[in-house]
């Protein structure tokens, strides 16, 4: 699970559950692959990413001080984006679980798939 | 013209099969419609391509290997064996797709809506009785219940909120399915449709729709 894919989940779906997110990453295994960084890409998805849910999944995997606190104001400062690209789309969380931040639901994560599903008691 | 090669899926088994769906007629029916709408998929710059129930992967990740880099690429089955499918079948391709195990989006909750600029929809469409729907792994494949529809109208109310402005959502549909009733239902969300590609396949009647905010854009 890359995090821009921890980005668009949330355990809202749970019974009761008002926000549900960011949902906690508890990662026992986290890897960086590399993948090739295309600017134009980083710059297009920057506004669909809610930016304190990213520093959030940044800060539980380590990787905190590799992101601005803020989204970039001049998006063509390419060292910026490198940062950015970085931590969304090469640290790779391989196993662990996602925590719902209301109810600490756990969601396991295997071979780096997260697995979302709930029970009929929990919807 | 630019084209979309059919993916490379020679990793996957009669063992995979047993649990995730075989791509068949209409899953190269999407393909084709998907390699048609490349010029205007591209010109809408995306950076995310969603697809529910990927089963083998073959749909995003031919999307995937189409677009490039520029583009993020996210799948979600209800099946752990087809996000795992679909997993090595992107990496069989050289590219990346990102799966989740989810009813449908419901892993998401809100925070895909106005994100999506191009879903991908190949449901279980055939005509059965209601309990068949999602009664095992490869019944999720192809189970549709009430008018092959019972999986595609869980779908549907969440279309609209989940597109960007100029996003277009692709979806097969069989003919027992009622197309008109799909419409009408798209309209009253203000969603409007287009069947860009059809073929008949034995008794079944496949094509593919696009579905827009703005009916200019079809």
């Amino acid at each position: 699970m890359k995090l821009i894919t921890h980005n668009m989940l949330s355990s809202k779906t749970i019974k009761g559950v008002v926000y549900g997110y960011p949902l906690i990453i508890r990662a026992s295994q986290v890897l960086t692959k590399d993948v090739d960084f295309n600017p134009e890409f980083i710059q297009r998805m920057i506004p669909k990413l809610d930016w304190s849910a990213l520093k959030f999944a940044a800060k539980c995997v380590g990787h905190e001080e590799d992101l601005p606190d803020e989204p970039p104001a001049n998006m063509a400062d390419e060292d910026v984006l490198k940062r950015i690209h970085h931590v969304v789309m090469e640290v790779d969380v391989v196993d662990g679980f996602l925590e719902c931040p209301e109810t600490k639901r756990q969601f396991p994560i295997t071979n780096g798939i997260p697995n979302m599903l709930l029970n009929e008691n929990d919807v | 013209m630019s084209k979309i090669a059919t993916p490379d899926i020679s990793h996957l088994t009669a063992q995979d099969y047993e649990s995730i769906y075989e791509p068949a007629e209409d899953s190269f029916l999407m393909l084709d419609a998907l390699e048609n709408e490349l010029p205007l998929i591209m010109a809408m710059k995306p950076s995310l391509c969603v697809e529910v129930g990927p089963g083998s992967g073959v749909l995003i990740t031919g999307l995937a290997t189409a677009l490039g880099p520029a583009c993020s690429y996210i799948a979600a089955d209800v099946n752990m064996k087809a996000c795992m499918a679909t997993v090595a079948t992107a990496q069989k391709n050289a590219c990346s797709v990102e799966t989740f195990c989810s009813d449908l989006l419901s892993g998401c909750g809100r925070q895909l809506d106005g994100k999506v600029d191009v879903l991908i929809f190949n449901p279980p469409y055939v005509v059965t009785p209601p309990e068949e729907v999602a009664a095992g792994d490869l019944q999720h494949t192809w189970a549709g219940g009430r008018k092959g529809r019972q999986v595609l109208d869980r779908l549907m109310p969440e279309v609209p909120r989940l597109l960007t402005p100029q996003g277009r959502f692709y979806l097969l549909i069989e003919r027992e399915n009622d197309p008109e009733e799909i419409n009408a239902i798209f309209r009253s969300m203000e969603l409007f449709g287009k069947k860009i590609l059809e073929r008949k396949t034995g008794p079944e009647h496949l094509a593919i729709w696009v579905y827009t905010k703005l009916d200019r854009a079809l």
